[in-house]
């Protein structure tokens, strides 16, 4: 090496180093305001278009039927920031919905809810473990695991619809009112307030972070990435199950077909929308509730506006499909 | 018919062989500003074994890659036969009849061996494969070449030897007459390179052309007609490989010093305690290492890449488990599994590959320097936002990394500043004993001095440290006392005025010791 070539090395490095710094914060803001600006914007054209769709009752209703979904949504964005994913969630809502249903007809309204919590964590502590433990791919463990929580779901209720009419002490779980708001929204109010604030304050969210960015780095760099990865399995089983209790408490009948694969794909889609990174490493709860209303609104205004709903999923999937590119985009340029 | 098969037939001889010289023609390459070569011209005459040799970072497999397409030049080009070569992919080269096999061999593991050679260039019928036909052309080509191979085994079961063979079939199915080898024999046990040896020879004798890029000075000067030594991306010179030896090789390979200023050697007192300690110690690619370091002591690692260095820092580290032997940190034994284990007694590695074992790309600088004690930051798992941006500015003030950069990617650093992250992390949780591994690779010149500078530093305050470089320039500045590893074994430990580019270069590519190592 001349000198000459020493003088030519700085150089262009620092160019290629401030057009890298620029973009870097531009993507950040963009990953911070992306799903916010296309909500603000549905939520005031439908404002204006809809005269019904301002009224409290109107969006109390949708955050009432949103309620299970964000919390399952928010603890699926920690698994996808630690770098899985689960697809089991759907089935583990219906299990814990018919366990925590069939216990209801004999049993106290609280046993109920801690029993089915309990099943979810369970499935959620099975899935962690053979995710890391035994390095089953995620998405093909919990596909596996779908089918077999889907079964035992179907046992326990021998196929049948199993019905709580007279059980209103199960029915308060959802439906009681405080301050003029149901307890569902409560619940998801305070899971969301705690997932979002473990995800962003706590050295646990930064070990998620590491897990699903870089798992190697994070491993040299003392994180215990199989550890972490359980415990966002865990939590995603908790929440489904605890979602499943909802839902069930409020119509107060329950099968074990309830949620289904449907509801893992309807979640997947609202934390994807909301900009966490499928590819791990990236992601806030936040995003991921703006993510799911989003999808909501959208539904909630085909119905306001009396569309043809089946543009609803074309709609859907095209948004769906923005997003994922906006992050391989984003991804792109931050390399 | 008959007059059809008589013109269409499958191999045509060549009656003629055609004077099909290689000449490479004023070639440079940069790598994100850093040049891999600089206006490097050479001839590689037709069917000789034209070796190129260098020590690791010369350029050698860089310009073996822009001979065979897999890189094309900044600037310069190739001709052959007086033909200009414009190639801008393998397969551009294929056609012209040059095809690599490379250090990463590149068979598809699934498929049988008829399969892997004539893969791309199947016998087919609108696109249904003529097994029949594929199973008479493989039986024809190893008997021209005198391979013997199964032609219905699955590839990926093969032995490493046997898998190269099938990667030099497959040059042969298409007719290339000139092969680039980037380290053939670094993954075989002995018997095998010699098996290796005898076919590049009888290539030679068919009149093929072979470019060799290897390590073993041995063996380049067993087989090569012509040999090119490289240094530093420049091209030292090219001479018949009667008028070379392993000492002409050597010394061609040494550079004269680059200047890059070193802060001055602090030794350690010799009273100084041991800090880390390693006997008998066995792991995947070490095979009984022992040494000490001492307090304040830099210790440098240096070998060839794949010679165990980084092996043995990640089993020392716990990153991977250790065979057998002792881990000692302070005299008392380490005991613990996983790198978390180890740093919270003390040791700490910073890694070879910053982007790939290093940092979260895309989180914040100040995310990436608490990572690995953000204890000491938190209380009850909550991560204390203002201890966390004081303590970070503290570090990144020490490093010299600027802290008005805290919260942005740190993909957005230049690799200096990562590199400066990266210690600066390390540093966090203060260990007794750090491990560096090629801490300067990529960086630009000025970097490299601040990082010498907290190296040194770091030693001085009584700290043990192990540096582990490719850089012999570095070792030979940075360290107190230098060890050498060649395949796995601790071969040398040189200090004082043995201490030497020479002698460290002359131990690591000394004769392999391919029986001792197994296989």
């Amino acid at each position: 090496m001349t000198d000459l070539s020493l003088n030519e090395v700085g150089a262009p490095e620092s160019k290629v180093h401030k057009v890298a710094r620029a973009t870097g914060r531009v993507m950040g803001s963009w990953r911070t305001a992306g799903i916010l600006i296309p909500f603000l914007a549905l939520f005031i054209v439908l404002s204006i278009t809809s005269a019904p769709f301002l009224r409290t009752t109107n969006l109390l209703d949708i955050l009432d039927q949103q309620a299970s979904l964000l919390i399952i949504a928010a603890a699926g964005t920690l698994v996808l920031v630690a770098g899985g994913i689960d697809l089991s969630i759907g089935a583990t809502y219906g299990l814990a919905s018919v366990v925590s249903a069939q216990l209801a007809l004999s049993h106290s309204p609280i046993v109920a809810v801690i029993v089915g919590i309990l099943v979810g964590l369970g499935i959620g502590l099975l899935n962690g473990v053979i995710i890391t433990v035994f390095r089953i791919n995620a998405l093909i463990a919990t596909l596996a695991m779908s089918f077999v929580v889907g079964g035992v779901a179907t046992l326990v209720t021998s196929g049948n619809l199993i019905v709580l009419t007279n059980r209103q002490g199960f029915a308060d779980v959802a439906v009681s009112s405080f301050l003029g708001v149901a307890s569902a929204i409560w619940i998801m109010i305070f899971v969301v307030l705690a997932l979002g604030i473990l995800l962003s304050r706590t050295t646990f969210g930064r070990y998620a972070v590491a897990a699903g960015g870089n798992p190697v780095a994070g491993r040299l760099a003392g994180v215990r990435v199989n550890q972490v990865r359980i415990v966002t399995f865990v939590l995603s089983g908790g929440a489904a199950a605890l979602g499943g209790i909802i839902d069930t408490a409020r119509v107060l009948s329950a099968e074990s077909s309830a949620g289904g694969s449907a509801l893992a794909f309807t979640v997947l889609a609202g934390i994807v929308v909301g900009g966490t990174s499928i590819s791990g490493g990236e992601g806030a709860v936040s995003r991921t509730v703006l993510g799911v209303l989003f999808i909501a609104l959208i539904g909630n205004g085909f119905n306001l506006l009396g569309l043809n709903p089946l543009y609803q999923q074309i709609v859907l999937g095209l948004i769906l499909l923005v997003a994922v590119s906006l992050d391989v985009w984003a991804r792109k340029r931050v390399r | 018919m008959p007059v059809r098969t008589a013109v269409k037939s499958p191999h045509p001889h060549r009656t003629a062989r055609e004077a099909r010289d290689l000449r490479v023609v004023g070639v440079s390459k940069r790598f994100g500003g850093v040049p891999a070569l600089c206006d490097v011209s050479l001839t590689i005459a037709s069917g000789h074994v034209h070796a190129l040799v260098g020590e690791n970072g010369a350029g050698k497999s860089t310009l073996g890659k822009i001979i065979s397409g897999v890189l094309s030049p900044d600037s310069g080009h190739c001709e052959l036969g007086g033909e200009r070569l414009v190639l801008r992919s393998p397969r551009g080269a294929l056609g012209c009849g040059i095809a690599t096999i490379a250090q990463e061999l590149a068979i598809v593991p699934g498929l049988s061996v008829a399969e892997n050679v004539f893969l791309g260039a199947e016998a087919n019928v609108a696109g249904f494969v003529r097994r029949a036909s594929i199973r008479r052309q493989f039986r024809e080509l190893t008997a021209r070449v005198g391979f013997d191979l199964p032609a219905d085994r699955i590839a990926g079961s093969l032995r490493i030897a046997d898998q190269q063979k099938v990667e030099i079939l497959r040059a042969l199915a298409r007719n290339a007459s000139l092969i680039v080898m980037d380290e053939p024999t670094a993954a075989l046990s002995s018997r095998e390179a010699e098996s290796l040896h005898a076919v590049i020879r009888s290539l030679a004798r068919d009149g093929k052309t072979v470019v060799l890029i290897s390590h073993f000075l041995t063996e380049v000067l067993e087989l090569a007609d012509t040999i090119t030594t490289l240094r530093d991306g420049q091209l030292v010179r090219t001479l018949p490989a009667g008028e070379a030896s392993e000492e002409s090789l050597i010394e061609g390979m040494l550079g004269r010093s680059l200047g890059t200023a070193f802060p001055e050697k602090c030794f350690a007192p010799e009273d100084s305690p041991v800090v880390l300690d390693v006997g008998g110690f066995s792991a995947p690619q070490v095979h009984n290492v022992s040494f000490s370091v001492r307090a304040g002591e830099i210790v440098g690692l240096a070998g060839l890449v794949g010679s165990g260095r980084s092996e043995l820092a990640h089993a020392i580290f716990r990153d991977v488990k250790a065979e057998s032997g002792t881990v000692a940190l302070n005299g008392s034994p380490l005991r613990v599994r996983g790198p978390k284990g180890a740093l919270r007694r003390g040791l700490a590695m910073i890694p070879e590959s910053r982007k790939d074992q290093g940092l979260l790309l895309s989180r914040s600088v100040q995310e990436n320097v608490t990572l690995s004690n953000l204890k000491k930051v938190s209380r009850l798992g909550w991560v204390k936002p203002f201890q966390e941006k004081r303590d970070v500015t503290e570090l990144l003030n020490r490093v010299t990394v600027k802290n008005s950069t805290l919260k942005s990617p740190v993909a957005s650093l230049s690799g200096g500043n990562q590199q400066k992250v990266l210690f600066a992390r390390t540093v966090f949780c203060a260990p007794q004993v750090l491990i560096v591994d090629e801490p300067t690779r990529g960086v630009d010149v000025g970097s490299k001095r601040a990082l010498y500078d907290l190296l040194s530093d770091y030693a001085k305050a009584g700290n043990g440290v192990l540096v582990i470089s490719s850089e012999l320039e570095e070792i030979i500045g940075l360290a107190h006392r230098v060890l050498v590893m060649r395949l796995g074994h601790l071969v040398a430990e040189l200090s004082g005025p043995d201490m030497t580019q020479q002698a460290v270069l002359a131990a690591a590519f000394a004769d392999p010791i391919r029986n001792a190592s197994g296989n």
